[in-house]
């Protein structure tokens, strides 16, 4: 047993208003520079949609992740050394179209503007060029737009479906959408960290934080390939790559990340999860609709003996175990088992987990009559999204996991509208609660968690253990005594 | 796994400082936005360098009670991305002259030396005022310095006070909740001044008149946290998943604890995503909706099942079991007014027995008369007004009935309108007979009139119908004709519904805003909605009630800042008017209605000299009657007016007040509302603060520019008025620039600011100190400044006190004495003159004598002292002290705190005497905590006190726990505090309960401010009745056809029209942040117009298609966004795009530049809303008037031609 620590994460989608704000707060703090303008560390896109970059789920278009080649694996990319040869021709390589071209306006004019016969009015100007243009595409661009014949129907989750699956979609087309949004997965096989011929992308060894070396980053871009997710991003102005450090510096001073702090609809979680990497290499390998479950195998159970014992020999800390213990992310993805990966078949193993949303029934005098459903909340079978569509987003084709999550949530709501209304027969209860597998201690705690919980219970950040990572290469005292002294170098940057 | 690294060598790492260094930063203050948001967000905003860097949000509020959510994080996109303006191209750094004016400026002062001179000199010269008022909003401006701009401002005030009255000085803030301080200091400094402050809730149509209707209450609403009690949530016209942002994961948290949820939308919305069920009602329809569950409710859980949860809480707290007289006309009866207990010999002699009403009492079969309605509340004897259903005369039990249906003496046939056929139909109701003064009358409840009014078939003869499928008025398949929605769901939704309320004793709510508020006959709507959940016991519980979220922003400490806000603590009364009419009237609006047009839209009779007439005519009665407020007030000066009574022999004030009235009464003096667009009746000088009021606000914007700026406009709409109008006097020709001068406070240089004259940069919200609170939750936070503010900018409240000191020096040469002047002030709720005119009668006819305050407005005589005006603002003045602070008809003693106040703050000491200081804004703050029941506990205490002598019960145990509380500014800064219990409010917040509205009613019985002190289903006023608005009822969406938006546009087959809706967005707060770098690329880098997908490919239309949107009004040119997410028909602008942020020039309207989503629109007022003085229905600011509907409007749209041209 190779025992790790890993910064992990749930999104709780049912719960996520597509508002946006985790996107700002994280521009804020770190992408709000020059030739970091289209980097979004964190976005959030309306499912069915393109998302961004425009169409980033197909893996034929953008060959990120990784491919199984009989009993290894190997980025799709190309082999494992063999993205070099792509360093100065990467045909896959998404391009400012499939991002977008940076854009202000000409706010200025507004007050220097000379007097004329007409209103002046700011211009919207390329951040690229400088010059007036016409804004096509944004980092958001088919927000709330569902129902849409240009985006919707390009999802390549729709794509993917059969053609009575697609026709079930555009059916009902005019009333499907979610919103999810997306930060780096920090994953256990990440493809960004393999695909490096600079050796500038680790996994720190604390956290399992996924960063770029700025200092050794050499701007050759095979991460940008080799993720699935599309979650690193050139800088054109530093010609280094950057991505999501899940603000490790904030996580290091005890705060939740910027994104997480800000999650008005409270949708997220993050804590650590203790994972045996030994078994990365198999688990990466197992059938698309195996993945997910494969992945919750190798999540080792933080209150096991064996496994603290482990832990301990493969050097976690202590105080990491315990904040393990206390991980509302264990819960969701290991004890309750309603939190599952996104595309767990790119086979990046990634450590953002999702829970479903709920989608409400609709009525409608419509060419006949359509009526609500009988029961008092929806049921399963009245979902209005092809459990298909979900099951390519979430695991990797496998029905049965999302339908086994959706019982749990309607189970959820079904026991507490008994509880404090009582106005719902108590068989219809109980058979929902052995349907989805749930005792009322559980469904109690899971209500629990998505509802009442403060910031410190949501978001539980691991003691980073600072003075003993700087006592490795210099004395914690002299290093507060020397602290903030002296010039602060950026990195050598390439150009 | 060779290929991935985990690194933990700190030496390879060292790299990693790079982020933490710019995630460190040298202070976190405390703030958040200060206007137009409901959020009330705090805000930790991150200081490094001395250079704002951003913010995140707080997440330090005080717990509720175990069991609910928590408050934490708040704050939205919006918000967190407000640390882009501060150091932006877009903001204002420096004050800004329009050029134009700058060099008449300069050389008039030149050639005059004296500021008031110069002003003169230009205005006087018409070549000149026109030439820069056709240079507002075409560039040109040119930095100026603050002493250049203030004496400008100064010069223009005393010049217009001297020749026209202050009276024709006029300032717009809105919604002062976010900001109170700042909106305060321009408020106070206009007041001083004798000038008007604007109404806002009103104007933006955000105020519920149904709110009025029904409680006697502007608004009031549950906190957000109470969404999570409610076990049964309608979300209708309201958009919280986009909208309420900080508070919708108590609506998703609520599903997960067992809610239903459930929204009424016509498009599939951020809401209706996340909700149980969607249910795609047309555009404007829900009121078709809810009056058909409530004809499910009423015939199984009321007649049928006689839930005794319902009926017990319906005679308790709603005046369904009063008696209403009905009115015999040819044989036709029809529904009247309440009946009086003045009228039974029984209570012949009781003091306001007009006032008092009637129930019938089942135990002596006689009608009593129970405690708490108005004649109760404003009688000499204190302690009666209370919710116990009691006897008033003896104090004996009433046994309540609700209806006459056994025992009755008759049933006869009623009328009842049934405005969406055009038709009345008759159904029997039971009566007894009453033995009165004025003879033997027939009267039913208001319950029976309810049952009949619904079609609830209770065996009576009459034309009811047989059952849920008959076509017949409010049964679930009438609705089916308006709504879309199949019969079946109204009849489930309304058994979940009901259910629900009685298994928990009503934990059922709505969520309801602007989709449904802004719609002409909203109050209809809201009605039908409250209906629903008063008929189900739900107001006044936790988890219930009705739940208006847009534009209140409640106020908390409302008593002592209001004092200071009106300058109140000089003197009274204050000049407060309400928007809609101002700019109705002043902007010229009423030039281009029809009253045909609009007979059709509010389908009442012609023929009644009640209903009928053009608005103009109805607005101008209203005035002259007192039911509202208007400025300027006559054809003269108020200074004249006295000047001119005295010189008539006048002595004394109610001398001037008696010389006026005989003028008005003679015709020789009129009201300026008679005659708007006379020059010496024009509105002169406009300051703007803290708002957009020349673009987000302003419906009928190209009106706007027209009439008062005197600039290019876009609208080609014809007059149509003349041949309507009858009280009015029409000009041929309007007058176009009616203002002077047109000042904008800003921080970013938004559309108001560009075709301001003068632009005064202003201290954003992280530079300046100021109090915050909302509905939304139950706390009060601070702003705070983080940085100082930045380059030339000031905060309001600096910028108003300077503008005072300059005043104030000016004044010594032109206004070196005290002016008297005479002030007009309506009728006022709250006030013993909601029994001023149970009648409606016109003294200009002859009908009644004109009294004030009494059939026409009040009138008081003030002193005005302009050259203390500066001292005045800075200190908190003596009149406090004497008379105590109060709201809502309540007063309550504040003098010791007062000279507390003296002790242990700042002082001003002149002329003799020593006030507390209100130098600076943070010292006001301190003022207003120090004085509020909501953040002093021993205040509250008292005001619970002065409460129970009105009430006559216990009350003060609401208040004695907190005794000891006390906040401070500094306070603030450490924590957010949540509010103490208040009479001001209705809710109780006690150990952390929620904040849900009316529960101090309901468990405490104080009566609502209504008439009978009940809610009301039944409307007994005059003006309702014969508007058909007495009982709940709907009326059709207008047409297109009846709109006036196509007079002159023509279709043709390229365009397409559509129902033009404008619904609060995801990506602006009204136009703040909406033209922000990172909400601008977010979205699609402009404010789209959005349609159907097959309405677009009708026109040729394919996603982000530059398009024009048009119509008589004015002009929009956009890009589409095309989904159907929409329904056809139907088209969002969402509110508000301004129109300087990459807006191109309109092919269509000679290549001028094109307008904003209020180019498009008009204001219409509904005239029932202008009636007044008696009960509830009775003026105060913000709280009663017609709003500024804006929904019903039609436009065409097509492919805009060729490129866009800039």
């Amino acid at each position: 047993m190779n025992i790790r620590a890993q910064v992990s994460s749930v999104f709780h989608l049912d719960k996520c208003i597509g508002c946006h704000t985790c996107s700002i707060a994280c521009k804020n703090l770190w992408t709000d520079r020059k030739g970091a303008e289209y980097m979004w560390w964190n976005n959030v896109e309306t499912k069915p949609g393109t998302g961004y970059p425009t169409q980033w789920e197909d893996q034929e278009k953008y060959q990120g992740g990784w491919v199984k080649q009989g009993e290894q694996l190997q980025l799709r990319i190309g082999g494992r050394w063999g993205t070099l040869g792509k360093i100065f021709h990467n045909p896959s390589m998404p391009t400012m179209d499939d991002y977008y071209e940076p854009f202000t306006f000409r706010y200025g004019d507004l007050t220097s503007a000379p007097a004329g016969d007409d209103q002046p009015t700011a211009r919207p100007v390329s951040m690229v060029t400088g010059k007036p243009m016409k804004i096509e595409a944004g980092p958001n661009w088919d927000d709330d737009l569902s129902g849409s014949n240009i985006y919707a129907a390009n999802d390549p989750g729709v794509v993917k479906l059969s053609a009575e699956e697609q026709q079930q979609l555009f059916a009902i087309e005019k009333m499907v959408m979610f919103h999810m949004p997306r930060i780096c997965n920090h994953c256990l096989n990440a493809g960004c960290v393999a695909s490096c011929p600079s050796g500038a992308i680790y996994k720190r060894g604390e956290d399992g934080i996924v960063l770029i070396n700025q200092d050794k980053c050499r701007g050759w871009r095979m991460c940008v390939s080799a993720c699935p997710y599309k979650k690193t991003y050139y800088g054109w102005s530093t010609g280094k790559s950057e991505k999501c450090i899940l603000c490790y510096p904030r996580q290091e001073a005890g705060e939740a990340p910027a994104c997480f702090h800000s999650c008005v609809g409270r949708i997220r979680y993050l804590g650590v999860l203790l994972y045996d990497a030994d078994q990365i290499e198999s688990v990466a390998q197992r059938d698309d609709k195996d993945l997910p479950a494969a992945q919750r195998e190798m999540i080792l159970d933080p209150f096991d003996p064996q496994v603290i014992a482990d832990a301990k020999k493969s050097g976690v800390a202590d105080q990491v175990i315990e904040a393990a213990q206390r991980s509302p992310v264990y819960k969701f993805v290991k004890e309750w088992g309603i939190a599952l990966p996104l595309h767990p078949e790119f086979r990046t193993l990634p450590m953002l987990f999702y829970v479903p949303p709920l989608l409400p029934v609709m009525s409608m005098n419509n060419q006949g009559k359509q009526k609500l459903a009988d029961d008092f909340f929806a049921t399963l079978e009245e979902a209005r999204l092809p459990m298909q569509y979900l099951a390519s987003l979430f695991a990797g084709g496998n029905e049965e996991e999302v339908k086994a999550v959706y019982r749990k949530l309607i189970a959820v709501r079904i026991q507490r509208r008994s509880v404090t209304v009582g106005d719902l027969p108590a068989e219809e209860v109980s058979k929902a609660c052995t349907v989805a597998q749930l005792d009322t201690e559980a469904i109690d705690a899971i209500y629990r968690m998505t509802t009442l919980t403060r910031i410190k219970e949501r978001i539980v950040v691991p003691p980073m253990l600072r003075e003993q990572a700087i006592e490795a290469g210099m004395d914690p005292e002299e290093h507060k005594q020397e602290m903030g002294f002296g010039k602060r170098i950026s990195p050598k940057r390439r150009w | 796994m060779s290929w991935i690294k985990d690194i933990v060598d700190p030496n390879s790492r060292k790299w990693e400082e790079f982020y933490r260094n710019r995630n460190q930063c040298d202070k976190v203050v405390r703030s958040t936005h200060g206007v137009n948001c409901t959020g009330s967000c705090s805000w930790n905003v991150h200081v490094k360098d001395g250079i704002v860097g951003w913010e995140l949000q707080a997440t330090d509020y005080p717990e509720l009670e175990p069991g609910l959510p928590p408050y934490e994080p708040r704050g939205c996109q919006r918000g967190i991305s407000f640390s882009w303006y501060l150091y932006s191209p877009l903001r204002i750094k420096y004050p800004y002259l329009r050029g134009v004016l700058c060099d008449l400026w300069r050389k008039a002062k030149a050639e005059h030396g004296d500021p008031v001179e110069a002003w003169a000199s230009i205005m006087e010269d018409e070549e000149a005022r026109k030439s820069y008022q056709q240079a507002r909003g075409k560039g040109g401006f040119r930095r100026s310095s603050w002493d250049e701009v203030e004496e400008i401002i100064a010069a223009s005030s005393i010049y217009t006070i001297k020749k026209y009255g202050a009276d024709r000085l006029v300032g717009f803030s809105p919604i002062p909740a976010m900001s109170m301080l700042s909106f305060a200091g321009g408020s106070r400094f206009m007041q001083l001044m004798g000038g008007a402050n604007l109404s806002f809730y009103d104007w933006y149509c955000d105020l519920p008149n149904a709110s009025p209707e029904i409680w006697g209450e502007q608004t009031d609403v549950a906190e957000s946290a109470d969404w999570y009690n409610s076990k049964y949530i309608a979300v209708m016209g309201s958009n919280p998943g986009m909208t309420r942002t900080p508070d919708v994961h108590f609506l998703t948290e609520a599903r997960h604890n067992g809610s239903k949820v459930t929204v009424l939308s016509p498009d599939f919305s951020m809401s209706s995503k996340f909700a149980d069920w969607w249910l795609p009602t047309h555009a404007g329809q829900d009121g078709a909706f809810w009056m058909a569950v409530n004809h499910v409710i009423l015939s199984e859980f009321h007649h049928k099942a006689k839930t005794p949860y319902f009926m017990d809480y319906l005679k308790r707290y709603t005046d369904t079991p009063f008696l209403i007289e009905l009115d015999e006309k040819e044989g036709v009866y029809t529904a009247g007014r309440m009946a009086k207990a003045g009228d039974l010999e029984r209570y012949s002699e009781e003091e306001n027995g007009d006032f008092k009403y009637l129930v019938w009492d089942e135990t002596s079969q006689q009608p009593r008369m129970p405690l708490g309605t108005l004649g109760f509340r404003w009688q000499e004897k204190k302690g009666e007004w209370n919710l116990q259903m009691k006897d008033g005369q003896d104090g004996s039990d009433i046994a309540t009935g609700l209806s006459l249906l056994d025992g009755n003496e008759d049933i006869l046939q009623v009328a009842f309108d049934d405005f969406s056929d055009g038709n009345t139909v008759q159904r029997g109701v039971p009566v007894r007979y009453l033995e009165t003064a004025k003879g033997r009358i027939a009267v039913t409840t208001v319950y029976d009139l309810m049952m009949a009014q619904f079609g609830v078939d209770r065996g009576l003869e009459g034309d009811y119908p047989q059952n849920y499928d008959a076509d017949s008025v409010y049964t679930p398949a009438w609705q089916e004709k308006y709504t879309g929605l199949d019969r079946a769901n109204v009849i489930q939704f309304a058994r979940e519904w009901a259910a629900t309320a009685e298994q928990t004793e009503g934990k059922c709510s709505i969520i309801i805003g602007a989709g449904i508020n802004h719609w002409y006959h909203a109050n209809l709507t809201y009605r039908a909605g409250i209906v629903a959940l008063m008929l189900c016991g739900c107001v006044g519980k936790n988890g219930g009630g009705l739940n208006h979220y847009v534009g209140q922003e409640k106020l908390a400490p409302a008593a002592p800042w209001a004092s200071i806000m009106g300058a109140l603590d000089w003197s009274k009364p204050p000049r407060f008017m309400n928007a809609p009419s101002y700019h109705y009237v002043h902007t010229d609006q009423w030039r281009y209605e029809r009253t045909s047009d609009e007979a059709r839209i509010n389908p009442v009779s012609e023929d009644s000299h009640i209903t009928g007439g053009h608005t103009m005519d109805h607005q101008i009665r209203a005035v002259r009657n007192g039911w509202l407020p208007f400025f300027p007030q006559f054809d003269r000066s108020p200074i004249e007016a006295v000047k001119e009574a005295e010189a008539a022999g006048a002595s004394n004030n109610q001398e001037i007040v008696d010389w006026t009235v005989k003028q008005l009464a003679e015709k020789k003096m009129k009201f300026a509302v008679e005659d708007p667009d006379a020059p010496e009746n024009w509105p002169r000088m406009w300051i703007i603060w803290r708002g957009n009021a020349l673009m987000s606000s302003a419906k009928g914007h190209e009106y706007f520019l027209k009439h008062y700026l005197g600039t290019h406009t876009n609208t080609i709409a014809p007059e149509t008025a003349e041949e309507f109008v009858k009280d009015v006097k029409w000009h041929k020709e309007a007058p176009q620039g009616k203002l002077d001068l047109v000042v904008d406070i800003n921080f970013r240089m938004d559309t108001s600011a560009l075709y301001s004259d003068i632009v005064l940069p202003t201290a954003t919200w992280y530079e300046k100190d100021d109090l915050n609170t909302t509905d939304m939750h139950s706390f009060i936070h601070p702003l705070q400044a983080a940085v100082p503010p930045c380059w030339e900018s000031k905060s309001d409240w600096d910028i108003f006190k300077g503008l005072a000191k300059k005043v104030s020096q000016m004044a010594e040469t032109h206004l070196p004495e005290p002016v008297r002047e005479i002030v007009t002030v309506p009728l006022q709720h709250d006030t013993p003159a909601e029994m001023a005119q149970p009648e409606i009668k016109d003294w200009i006819n002859g009908e009644c004598e004109p009294i004030p305050g009494k059939t026409m407005p009040g009138m008081v005589v003030v002193e005005r002292d302009y050259v203390n005006l500066y001292k005045k603002f800075i200190s908190y003045g003596p009149e406090v002290r004497k008379n105590g602070l109060g709201a809502h008809g309540l007063n309550f003693p504040v003098a010791d705190f007062y000279d507390e106040l003296k002790e242990m703050a700042p002082t001003q000491k002149w002329g003799g005497e020593e006030y507390p200081s209100l130098e600076i804004a943070s010292q006001a703050a301190n003022v207003i905590l120090h004085l509020a029941p909501e953040t002093n506990g021993e205040i509250a205490y008292r005001a619970f006190e002065a409460e129970e002598k009105k009430v006559g019960l216990p009350l003060t145990d609401l208040a004695e726990g907190s005794r000891d509380v006390r906040t401070t500014f500094a306070d603030l800064d450490r924590q957010p505090r949540r509010l103490l219990n208040s009479p001001i409010w209705s809710g109780l917040n006690t150990n952390g309960r929620a904040y849900s509205a009316y529960c101090l009613n309901v468990e405490k019985l104080v009566p609502w401010r209504t008439l009978t002190g009940r809610q009301h289903f039944y409307l007994d006023h005059q003006g309702y009745i014969a508007a058909g608005e007495h009982l709940p009822t709907y009326k059709p969406k207008p047409d297109h056809s009846t709109l006036q938006d196509f007079l002159v546009t023509e279709a043709d087959e390229n365009s397409i029209m559509l129902n033009y809706l404008t619904p609060h967005g995801k990506w602006s707060i009204h136009s703040t942040y909406g033209d922000n770098h990172r909400m601008l690329t977010l979205s699609r880098g402009c404010h789209p117009f959005w349609l159907n997908d097959q309405d677009a490919e009708q026109i040729g239309v394919v996603d982000n298609d530059w398009v024009e949107v048009y119509n008589d009004h004015g002009v929009v040119v956009t890009r589409a966004v095309v989904s159907s997410r929409l329904p056809r028909g139907i088209s969002f602008l969402y509110h508000s795009p301004e129109r300087t942020i990459g807006v191109p020039k309109s092919p269509l309207r000679n290549n001028k530049r094109a307008g904003g989503h209020n180019s498009l629109n008009r204001i219409r007022l509904k005239p029932n809303l202008m009636l007044g003085g008696y009960g509830q229905f009775t003026y105060a600011w913000n709280y009663w008037g017609p709003t500024g509907a804006n929904r019903d409007t039609y436009i065409m749209v097509r492919k805009l031609k060729g490129e866009p041209n800039w």
